[in-house]
This record gives structure tokens, C-alpha cells and sequence, in this order.
């Protein structure tokens, strides 16, 4: 039987065995839209602007490992789609977005709520297609999947013109797809992994050093297998943070800008550094020509353009992190070659040592509500074992510093490209895929102002989030960077004319609570988690002062690390009323 | 550079080379004896590191098909111009002199210019001109460098 093209597309999603999109309606997408209502099996989640869309589907991705599908319209549908894209696109997630596009005929007439969207989205896909013929439909959704989920993934759009969802043809939906021009690697060279191992073992001073690869390849385990068969200290970064249980003694923290002392004064020291599923960001290197300066580097990675991208490597390896941990594990397993224990023994002294500086305290005893203390207490009562999403500031570093996560894809953030606004809506996704889980969205009152919208979402669909904003009443990593390198000259940064986001909260059919003593913190965080379904949003009112510590100022090397938390000079509200 | 003849697939490679901030000196592409595939040859510089990320950058784009250095071995590089010049009075016998030296080959006449058709490495086009720019020069349209590897090797599919 002949099928439109929208009916065609809605049978790829299901032969594809996709279970949510999530998307928003409009001219070109309507044919789309009509067929979605004929048909039961994937359920279509409506968002309130489109960017939620791209986040909810990315949030639902990086809980899930399966690929997040987006749909919106042409026009205004697709570029307010395009910050959710390009945030996938540098956290490399598996992504699908369908954009509507304007008849094939009217392309390139600057008709009504056109835009090229194939030239606007090209430097932030993995790569994508426009469909002309309805008889490329098909096969074309099956590529972008395939695309999306393997190698190095990413997201892949696919526009889809109008007149092409109204033109019909015999359905069959493409098994298995090739494609001459990609063929991602994946098995490590051998050679290489011998070479990579023999430094491993002969190591005095051991490193490893993973990062989000880890988590997109599912290679926790052979990680956790690895590491603790050497028994050498792991370090992730702020997008691996799970990949290795933080609860494992051998693990020293998060490194970079914002990591531990032990973890980034333990990457300076080493003598080997073993990097996987890791790009060497700014944000970790710090200053690269003070980068590890005593390491051999040995460096794995599925992508081959990211490895001596920044930092020069002494064994690069390319080929996915699982199967490579895997080479390495059985190489080790076999090996005579033991790691040496005094050598190990001193490293770890060393080690404790520094650990020893306890950089994550604070004052416990402040008589405002300090927002590490929201985060450690919140990890308590939810056993750590919730899923966290984040927005961009000072609360995505303090989530990340005080609220140590034992498995991955709980942690969800954007790291690459920082986008506020990502944490409601990529919490929903979460909390679609996870719907017995605790989702809980920590945030700051300017950036969840960026995507607030998605509240009535939220209650459409009964996603009973609950959403920990740590109130400082300023952008306060802006704030914080001005009294650094700014000589305190706070432009802008103030969050004037705040909404009550209680009643705000309330408007949208939640329940919102304020908390403004520390002694209060406990006691809301827990009324809220036993509210199991309802979206409790908790405006914490804390201490504005707050910096987060420790710090390696940009361009700074690891071994230069500000520890002590001098205190903030900042107008509070009381003078700027 | 061997390059699915997609729409498009030229846009990500220029698009490639102006978001990382690498320049293009050159960029020539057609269709091969395979019509799904384009032949492409792009000239660029920088240092080593610079044109492995770029050589590691182009080849994860899904619309390259094969990709080499043409640096990294022997090869034969060619280009063509196209140039008008002034040929009237005194001029005219000394250009005529010129393309025979160059050996170019004149392909359109008029009493006062000549069209002249030379091809060779872009520094014999570059001497060329610089050689003719007494008479004059009305016009210069340069192919832009094609490539290919000296030996039994081809790139092929
Ligand atoms: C969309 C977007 N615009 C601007 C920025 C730059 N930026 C980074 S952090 C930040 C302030 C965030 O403030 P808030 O959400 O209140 O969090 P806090 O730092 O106070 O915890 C800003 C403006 C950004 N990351 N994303």
C-alpha cells in the first residue's frame, strides 16, 4: 500500500522504536502533526517553545543512551530549536530532529516562515540532509539515525519540505543502512594498546583521567574494572562525573577550573596519564603549556580529531573506550609485569595528602543558607541516587562538587556549550524515561527564568520534577568572574525584579515553596521528595557572597589553585533596594 | 579529496575551513568518471599540527569519501589562466614573444588585446603574469590548483 511521506515518517520512528518526541506544531509540520494523531504508538510530548524541545530530547538521550527525536516547523520552529541542537552537538549526544520545511517549490523564494535551516544548523549537526523526493524519506531517516547513535554521535536533522510529507509511496523501512564515505572505528590498534598498557604498568606516578566518552560507549564498568585492577587514583570531568563511582576511594573528584585540589595537583605530578573518552577542554587543561608536565600521555578516543587536538600525545589510541578497556584489561590480566607497590604506595601518600586539605569545606555553622549545604543535604535524602540535571553558574559546579554520583547518566548538563535554560526541560526527558526515578533540576533564579515556560509542560504531562533553585539573587559565576578580574565592578549581573516564584509556581498548578533559614533546608527538601507526584518548586534564599572554590583562574595551571574562600564583597539586596 | 556528490557536501567542506579558522588558498572541484563522486584539490597552509587537524576534521565529515596530503609524496600540480591583455602597437610582438617562451597559446584576438590560455604550477602563472604586466592586464581568471599523485597509485573507490 502507498503511504504520504508523514505517514512514512511516523512508521520510521515506531520501526525505529522510538518511544516520546517531542516537538511543537506550524504550517509545514502539519501534514506531520495529522498523521501523529492517527496512530498511537509514539507519543508525541508538546512542549511550550521549541528549545525545550531540543533539551527534553536531549535530557531523555543522556539518561537513556537512545536518541532523543525532535519536530518542529520551518522558520521560527527550527532556529528557536537551534541552541538545544548546538548543546547536544558539544556534549556529543545522539539526537534526531525533523524540521518542516516550505514546499520544494516555493525553497529559495523567501516564502512565508522560510529559513535554511540545512545552512543554519550545518556547523552544529553531526550532519543533515534535506529529503526532495518522498522516496528518499525512508531510507534518509534511517541514515540520520544511524548517523546520530554511532562513532562519535551527535545530532542529525533531517528537513523535511512540506509537499514531500504530502506525496505518497510504497513504505518499507531500510534494515540495516551502509554508507560508503562512514564507517566510524571502533576496535583500538593492538599495537598500540600493547604499547599503551606496558606504560600503564611501569607507571610510578599513575593518573586516569575520563571524561563523557565513558558514558555515551557505556564503558563504566570496564572503567570501574580497570582502575581498581591497578588500583591507581581517577579523576572525571564534569561530563564523565558518574562514569566511576564516587563513593570508590580510589576516585579524587572532579578536575579542572573547578575540580578537587587532590585531583588536578595529582595531574600535575603524574608520570602517566592514562586520558579516555577525555578532550582536553580549556576548561580542564587550564594553561597547555603547563599541562602535565611530566606525563607521558596516553590518550583514547573514538574520534580521531580529538586526540594531540590540544595537548601532544605519546600513544594515542583511536577506537571506543569499551572495547579498548576491554584490550587493555585482558592485556593486564596476562601480564607478568605487576604495578609497583612502593611507587604506588608513595603516590597515594602524596595523594592523601592533599586530600587532606579538605578543599570542599564550608562554614557549616553560617547563619545563611549556604547553597553547598542545599546540595550535600539533597544528596543525602535522595540516597545520591537521584537524577540531576543542572543549568549554568555557580549551582551547576556546586551540584557537581557536592553531590557525588555512583553510576552514570545521572548526572545531566551541558557542558560544552553551558547553556542556561537546558536543566527544566532536559529534566523532563529524564523524568519521561524515568518516571519511578527522583528528577530533580538544580538551578539558579536567572537561568531557570530562561526556559520557566516549560512549568506548564511539566503539568500537562505530570512530570513531578522537583526544581532546586539556589537563589543568590545575582548571575552569580558572572558576578563572580567580575570581583575576580573585574575589581568588583558588578555590570549587570544583579537579578533585579524577581517573579515570586512561589506564586509563580503555584500559577502554573505546582507547589512552590521559599526557604530562608538553613534550619528550614532539611526539613522543605524532605516535604518535597514524599510529594512524589507533584512539582515542587524550592526557592532557597541563599547567602549571596558565596564563591565557588577551589578555582584555577583561566589560563592558570593546575598546581596554581585557589584554595581558601575568601569571602565576597558584594552589594546585598538591602544596599541595592 | 574524493567527495559524495551531494548538495551541499562543498558547503561543509567551506564551511569546515571558515569555523575553525583555517583559509582556503585554493579550491577546485568536478565531477569524476564516477558521477556520484566530485574530485576535489584544496590548497591550503599551515603548520604540521595545524594541517593534521585540518586532514582529521575533513575526514569526518560523512559526505568525504577518501582524502590524502598530496604534500606527504611526489605529485604534479597544474593550473590554468585565462588572461586578457593589452597587444596593440609596439606591445603586441613582445606579448606573442612572451606566451611562446611560457608556452601558452593565444585563443582570442583583437586589434588592441589577446587572450591567452597558459597552464602550468600557480609560480609559472605567477611569472607569467608578472612577466606581461608591462603590456597591461585587463583580466585574470585563474582554475585554481588541480592534483594528482605521481606512480601506480590512484585514489579510487
Ligand atoms: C544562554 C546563556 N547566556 C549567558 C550565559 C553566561 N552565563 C554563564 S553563568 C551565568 C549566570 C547564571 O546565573 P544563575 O542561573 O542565577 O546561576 P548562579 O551562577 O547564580 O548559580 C551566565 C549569565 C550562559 N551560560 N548561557
Amino acid at each position: 500500500m502507498e503511504l504520504t511521506g508523514a505517514d512514512i515518517f511516523v512508521r520510521c520512528l515506531k520501526d525505529e522504536g522510538v518511544e516520546y518526541i517531542f516537538g511543537y506544531p506550524g504550517g509545514a509540520a502539519l501534514h506531520i502533526y495529522d498523521a501523529l494523531y492517527r496512530q498511537e504508538d509514539v507519543k508525541h510530548i508538546l512542549v511550550r517553545h521549541e528549545q525545550g524541545a531540543a533539551h527534553a530530547a536531549d535530557g531523555y538521550a543522556r539518561s537513556t543512551g537512545k536518541p532523543g527525536v525532535v519536530l518542529v516547523t520551518s522558520g521560527p520552529g527550527i532556529t528557536n530549536a537551534v541552541t538545544g541542537i548546538a548543546t547536544a552537538y558539544m556534549d556529543s549526544i545522539p539526537m534526531v530532529i525533523i524540521s518542516g520545511q516550505v514546499p520544494t517549490h516555493l525553497i529559495g523564494d523567501d516564502a512565508f516562515q522560510e529559513v535554511d535551516a540545512v545552512g543554519i544548523t550545518r556547523p552544529c549537526v553531526k550532519h543533515n540532509f534535506l529529503v526532495q523526493d518522498v522516496a528518499d524519506l525512508a531510507i534518509t531517516i534511517k541514515k540520520a539515525f544511524h548517523i546520530a547513535t554511532t562513532g562519535r554521535p551527535g545530532p542529525v536533522l533531517v528537513d523535511l519540505p512540506k509537499d514531500v510529507t504530502a506525496q505518497k509511496t510504497e513504505y518499507a523501512y531500510p534494515k540495516t543502512v551502509s554508507m560508503r564515505s562512514y564507517h566510524p572505528t571502533a576496535k583500538g590498534h593492538p599495537g598500540q594498546i600493547k604499547k599503551a598498557v606496558d606504560l600503564m604498568l611501569a607507571a610510578k606516578r599513575p593518573m586516569f583521567y575520563t571524561g563523557g566518552g565513558i558514558i555515551i560507549d557505556n564503558a563504566s564498568q570496564p572503567l570501574t574494572e580497570l582502575v581498581r585492577l591497578l588500583g591507581y587514583p581517577c579523576t572525571n570531568t564534569l561530563m564523565g562525573l558518574g562514569a566511576f563511582p564516587a563513593n570508590d576511594p580510589l576516585f579524587v573528584g572532579m578536575l579542572g577550573m573547578h575540580g578537587t585540589y587532590e585531583a588536578n595537583m595529582a595531574m600535575h605530578d603524574s608520570d602517566v596519564l592514562v586520558a579516555i573518552g577525555a578532550r582536553f577542554d580549556d576548561r580542564v587543561t587550564g594553561d597547555v603549556s603547563k599541562f602535565c608536565p611530566h606525563a607521558q600521555i596516553i590518550h583514547v578516543d573514538i574520534d580521531p580529531a580529538q586526540i594531540a587536538k590540544n595537548v601532544p600525545v605519546d600513544v594515542p589510541i583511536v577506537g571506543s573506550a569499551k572495547a579498548v578497556m576491554e584490550e587493555m584489561l585482558k592485556l593486564i590480566r596476562a601480564a607478568k609485569q605487576k604495578p609497583d607497590p612502593a611507587a604506588l604506595d608513595a603516590w597515594w601518600k602524596q595523594i592523601n595528602t592533599w586530600r587532606g586539605q579538605n578543599c570542599l569545606e564550608y562554614d557549616r555553622d553560617a547563619k545563611l543558607i549556604k547553597p553547598q549545604y542545599v546540595i550535600e543535604t539533597l544528596h543525602r535524602l535522595t540516597n545520591g541516587d537521584a537524577y540531576v540535571t543542572s543549568d549554568v553558574g555557580q549551582h551547576q559546579m556546586w551540584a557537581a562538587q557536592y553531590y557525588p554520583f555512583n553510576e552514570p547518566r545521572r548526572w545531566i548538563n551541558s557542558g560544552g556549550l553551558g547553556t542556561m535554560g537546558f536543566g527544566l526541560p532536559a529534566a523532563m526527558g529524564v523524568k519521561l524515561a524515568h518516571p519511578d526515578a527522583t528528577v530533580c533540576c538544580v538551578t539558579g533564579e536567572a537561568s531557570i527564568q530562561m526556559c520557566i515556560q516549560e512549568l506548564s509542560t511539566c503539568k500537562q504531562y505530570n512530570l513531578p520534577i522537583k526544581i532546586v533553585n539556589l537563589n543568590n539573587r545575582y548571575m552569580g559565576m558572572v558576578r563572580q568572574w567580575q570581583e575576580f578580574f573585574y575589581e568588583s565592578r558588578y555590570s549587570h549581573s544583579y537579578m533585579d525584579a524577581l517573579p515570586d516564584f512561589v506564586k509563580l509556581a503555584e500559577a502554573y498548578g505546582h507547589v512552590g515553596m521559599k526557604i530562608e533559614k538553613p534550619g528550614d533546608v532539611e526539613g522543605a527538601l524532605k516535604e518535597a521528595l514524599q510529594m512524589k507526584d507533584r512539582l515542587v518548586f524550592m526557592d532557597f534564599i541563599t547567602d549571596q557572597t558565596e564563591n565557588v572554590y577551589p578555582m584555577i583562574a583561566a589560563g592558570k595551571a593546575h598546581n596554581e589553585m585557589h584554595l581558601k574562600p575568601c569571602k565576597a564583597v558584594v552589594p546585598t539586596d538591602r544596599e541595592l533596594a | 579529496m574524493l567527495l559524495e556528490n551531494e548538495s551541499g557536501a562543498l558547503s561543509r567542506v567551506a564551511g569546515l575551513f571558515s569555523a575553525r579558522g583555517y583559509n582556503i588558498e585554493s579550491l577546485t572541484v568536478a565531477p569524476t568518471e564516477d558521477e556520484t563522486l566530485s574530485r576535489l584539490t584544496l590548497v591550503t597552509s599551515g603548520s604540521e599540527d595545524v594541517i593534521e587537524q585540518i586532514t582529521k576534521q575533513l575526514n569526518k565529515l560523512v559526505d568525504v569519501y577518501k582524502l590524502t596530503d598530496l604534500t606527504g609524496g611526489p605529485y604534479i600540480e597544474r593550473e590554468m589562466l585565462l588572461i586578457k591583455v593589452n597587444a596593440g602597437g609596439t606591445m603586441r610582438d613582445e606579448v606573442k614573444r612572451l606566451v611562446d617562451i611560457f608556452r601558452g597559446r593565444i585563443i582570442d584576438v583583437t586589434d588592441k588585446t589577446y587572450v591567452i590560455e597558459l597552464t602550468g604550477t600557480g609560480s609559472k602563472l605567477e611569472a607569467f603574469i608578472d612577466a606581461v604586466r608591462g603590456a597591461g592586464i585587463i583580466e585574470v581568471v585563474r582554475s585554481g590548483v588541480s592534483g594528482i599523485a605521481r606512480g601506480d597509485k590512484g585514489m579510487q573507490i
